[in-house]
């Protein structure tokens, strides 16, 4: 009765996914028809599964592929967001020492001797980012932007075998994007924080590393507790 | 569909168990008097071997768990014994080019499994610090670094827990058949069964096993309720516990607890039979390696080098 | 059975009646029993913390007095094979005593094996019928098999023979001699099984290696005859028991090279270990010279070699091996060398450092230490009573009372003195 229950629960979330419309390819963090039933807040559509071989899948050997979440990506900066609020117009384009942005130019560390703002930041509209193809893309989708580079990491991340998941192994499973780990301005990994966004639970790069949890007991730390009277009988818990 | 329907068929299964069972109710008599004079349950003294159990006596047995949870934590727990699924297989990838030593997945576990926490303090999970410069080598493992910030240069980690070997030596030392491995990988302990000879310990090259050396320390505000039978229901002395990859979590799909917390998302799981689970997918692009593979235990861990 | 009664009123009067040195004795052991019952009570109730073990080092010196006195039960048996290959006239005596040391060192085995466990109260389920045993893959269950068998093979032994020779009966020489062969091999797979209990273990390499088997039973050759060199010289005394000179002198001789073999075995080990130099070689550091400043064991190490070789000259030297002074402290060496060489020597450094290279150095409390003690005294009461049984029964003073008036021993084999 298990197995059936749980193959009922695929199929419905399957034909939920099925069910609602393709979300728009640059509709942003924020999709207009949010698709109701299990798979609550698909976000965009390249799910780090290769798109094709999903589709794949699905036709020759039934329903298998898990829905995937994308994980709400970390927060901007106060106040920052969106960039058009202070970048009307293109600006000065040449690379060059920025008089504002002191926090991100302090710690700018992605190839900073060949790459500047303009690289990845659309010039037009600074509320996207810009491929080297010169596609937008927008920020929840900036994995496309790291992908461009980082072929192979993308590679991993889009079967699961970089970054993280949560949820189920064999359904409905929340992925993590590159900037849940990664700040885009210096992407080496130093540590992360667990946080909420909307009410959900993610996470986002910090600029510190990880502090380690305690260290196990030594075995000669462990003596006899104090034995409380009831736990001979009681907690023996037989 | 009862739920003994689920459990694990055992091809090997003791010969004859209503021989054994009335053999039981008749050597047992002697011993009546002395036990229950010790606080032993007669109906445990007689019980039989789980994979014995009709599905009312599991029943029963389950029951028998939750009220006894309830006496012992004042609280309510819902106890599974939820079996393997078929076509299932799991395992369990850790990339030790992404360990940072955090050990963030032990105090998950912890939290998860309901082990002793002080006196003794049991954890499944055991993340070593080692030398880069000698690679893997338990003669210069640090077992308890404490560091303001990881990883340390020159270092790297390795977490240690049960491998969930194809040839367990555990399973083929226990004396009493009290360990096993069920057919989804899992090797499983059942606590009522197990007599605390510790044989299993001797036989591990893993040092995945964990001795209740006392009645465990279990703060009921900690305890998790969500048990399964031969996972983290609570533990009594005297008996040998170890990692189960969350068997009350992963037997229902989901992630085990240390997957899930690990920050730098080193722990990948799932399917074997599955060609596009995320193991495979490890074991297939990237080169994997067993922990102490001479030894021909043929885990279902698998360590590998992402980068 | 008729006189059955009898027998039991009979031995049960022996068992209190006895000089001022008996009675010491056995107020002594009584005493030890008592110490170690109320320890034992304190570590039911507080769990095995109230020991040293932790998961380092699981098994400890329990397990390490549990694999010493299996050596000492195989040991004594063994003492058969002289006695019927030189035709020594009081074979039958040489066999009970055997068998009665036997008995009661199996009953320490059980002992260690019982205080060791976590769970006592199931003991039921290693039981054939009862539980699941877990045949034949568990060696422990092997051993619990082999041991059981061999202590029922014993008890059967004795009791037939001594109440035979009670009733003044001549024992059947066709249930007698294939049940004395029988015990033989018995024996040395009771040893031979417990070495493989440690020695099938691949995760533990110090254990690992095939030698350890041949060098159990070696090292039994020793340790067992010892405790029978000592005995034969009390019984001489007390009871007239006649065993020549020519015998105990045979034994330590052959207990001389016993223990020839079992240095060899020894530095065979160590010459693989140390000469080819991998991680395995760790342990045997570990016991010899000490690891990372850890060097609880190597006293202890080095004293046993010490007791061994000094012994084996001692045995050697027909000269003091004549002498009873030399003779008897040989076998106190001989002793305290295997004792320590198959006790902590063995068990401790299996697990030092640990599977993932954690060294925890291991040193009894005064918990287990007084169990220990509890077990022996209880062992050695058992002993003292079979042997106050037995020896009378043998020498023909404890007989069935319609015999009392019939004229001395008869029938028995038993050569006038």
């Amino acid at each position: 009765m298990r197995l059936d229950t749980h193959a009922l629960t695929i199929l419905a979330i399957v034909a939920a996914a099925l069910a609602s419309p393709p979300p728009a390819h640059a509709a942003g963090g924020n999709p207009a028809a949010s698709p109701a039933g299990p798979t609550k807040s698909t976000k965009s559509e390249p799910s780090p599964e290769p798109a094709n071989g999903a589709k794949a899948r699905e036709t020759a050997e039934g329903p298998r592929t898990p829905p995937l979440i994308q994980a709400e990506p970390p927060p901007f900066s106060e106040g920052i967001f969106p960039c058009s609020g202070c970048h009307v117009d293109p600006g000065d384009r040449t690379r060059r020492e920025l008089t504002f942005h002191e926090d991100i130019q302090k710690v700018f560390d992605h190839d900073s001797n060949a790459r500047w703002c303009l690289d990845c930041h659309d010039a037009q509209n600074r509320d996207v980012l810009k491929l080297a193809s010169g596609e937008t893309v927008p920020f929840t989708e900036s994995y496309r932007l790291c992908g461009q580079c980082h072929g192979d990491k993308y590679r991993d991340w889009r079967a699961g075998v970089h970054g993280k998941r949560v949820g189920q192994w064999d359904g409905q499973k929340t992925y993590f994007l590159c900037v849940n780990c990664h700040n885009p301005h210096t992407p080496g990994f130093k540590g992360v924080k667990e946080i909420e966004v909307d009410g959900k639970k993610t996470t986002a790069p910090t600029l510190e590393m990880l502090r380690p949890e305690p260290r196990p007991l030594r075995p000669e730390e462990m003596r006899r507790p104090v034995a409380p009277k009831a736990s001979t009988t009681a907690a023996g818990g037989r | 569909m009862s739920e003994r329907k689920s459990l694990p068929v055992v091809a090997d299964a003791p010969a004859d168990p209503s021989r054994r069972a009335f053999m039981r109710t008749a050597a047992a008599g002697a011993a009546v008097a002395a036990l229950s004079s010790c606080g032993v349950e007669m109906e445990d003294f007689l019980r039989g071997h789980f994979k014995e159990f009709s599905p009312d006596e599991l029943r029963h047995v389950l029951a028998k768990v939750e009220r006894k949870n309830l006496e012992r934590f004042g609280k309510k727990t819902t106890v599974s014994a939820t079996g393997p699924r078929p076509g299932v297989e799991f395992g369990y990838g850790l990339d030790l080019s992404r360990c940072v030593g955090c050990r963030r997945c032990v105090y998950a576990c912890v939290a998860e499994n309901n082990p002793s926490r002080q006196s003794p303090q049991i954890q499944w999970i055991r993340v070593m610090e080692m030398d880069k410069e000698h690679g893997v080598d338990l003669a210069h493992a640090n077992h308890y670094y404490e560091a303001d910030a990881v990883p340390r240069p020159g270092k790297f980690y390795m977490p240690v827990q049960c491998q969930q070997c194809r040839n367990p030596p555990c399973v083929k030392a226990c004396p009493t058949q009290a360990t096993w491995k069920e057919k989804d990988g899992i090797v499983v302990i059942d606590y009522d069964w197990c007599i605390g000879c510790r044989c299993c310990m001797s036989a591990c090259p893993y040092g995945a096993r964990h001795f209740n050396w006392a009645t465990p320390t279990l703060p009921a505000d900690e305890l998790n309720p969500h048990q399964h039978y031969l996972g983290n229901r609570p533990r009594p002395k005297g008996v040998v516990e170890k990692c189960t990859f969350c068997i009350q979590r992963t037997r229902e799909g989901r992630y085990p607890a240390c997957v899930e917390v690990c920050p730098v998302g080193a722990r990948k799981f799932g399917n074997l039979l599955d060609p596009e689970s995320e193991i495979r997918r490890v074991m297939e692009t990237k080169r994997v390696f067993v922990f102490k593979e001479e030894l021909a235990t043929h885990p279902q861990f698998y360590y590998f080098y992402a980068t | 059975m008729s006189g059955a009664a009898e027998f039991v009123k009979g031995s049960a009067r022996l068992l209190v009646t006895g000089g001022r040195a008996y009675k010491a004795w056995v107020a002594a052991l009584l005493a030890l029993v008592a110490v170690g019952a109320i320890a034992y009570v304190h570590q039911v109730r507080t769990g095995l913390i109230a020991t040293n073990m932790r998961d380092q080092v699981s098994w400890a010196f329990y397990i390490g007095n549990f694999t010493f006195l299996v050596g000492v039960a195989a040991a004594a048996v063994l003492l058969v094979v002289p006695a019927y290959v030189y035709q020594w006239k009081p074979i039958k005596e040489v066999v009970v005593l055997g068998e009665l040391l036997a008995i009661s060192a199996l009953t320490m085995c059980l002992l260690f094996i019982l205080v060791d466990m976590g769970r006592p109260d199931r003991f039921l389920h290693v039981m054939p019928l009862l539980g699941t045993p877990n045949w034949p893959r568990s060696l422990l269950a092997w051993d619990a098999l082999v041991l059981n068998t061999y202590l029922l093979l014993n008890v059967a032994l004795v009791l037939y023979l001594l109440f035979k020779t009670y009733r003044g009966e001549h024992y059947d020489r066709r249930i007698f001699l294939p049940l004395v062969l029988l015990s033989i091999p018995v024996s040395i797979s009771t040893h031979t099984v417990t070495a493989f209990l440690y020695n099938g273990m691949a995760a533990r390499p110090y254990w690992n290696a095939s030698i350890l088997a041949p060098r159990f039973i070696a090292s039994a050759f020793c340790s067992g005859p010892a405790v029978m060199i000592i005995l034969f010289q009390i019984l001489r005394r007390t009871n007239r028991f006649p065993i020549k000179d020519e015998a105990i002198w045979k034994i330590a001789e052959l207990m001389s090279y016993a223990m020839f073999l079992n240095l060899f075995l020894l530095g065979a080990e160590l010459f693989k270990e140390y000469y080819s130099a991998t991680e395995h070689l760790r342990y045997t550091q570990y016991f010899w010279g000490g690891l990372d400043g850890h060097r609880a064991l190597v006293p202890y190490a080095w004293l046993s070699l010490t007791c061994s070789v000094a012994a084996f000259v001692l045995f050697l030297i027909p000269r003091t091996r004549r002498n009873y002074v030399t003779l008897n402290l040989g076998c106190l060496l001989i002793w305290a060398g295997v004792y320590i060489e198959k006790g902590m020597g063995l068990i401790i450094p299996g697990f030092t450092p640990d599977t993932l290279g954690e060294i925890y150095e291991y040193t009894p409390t005064a918990t287990e230490w007084a169990i220990a003690a509890g077990v022996f005294g209880v062992g050695f009461l058992v002993f003292t009573a079979l042997v106050k049984i037995a020896a009378p029964i043998l020498v023909g003073t404890f007989r069935a009372p319609e015999r009392v008036a019939a004229p001395g021993p008869s029938g028995a084999g038993f050569p006038a003195h």
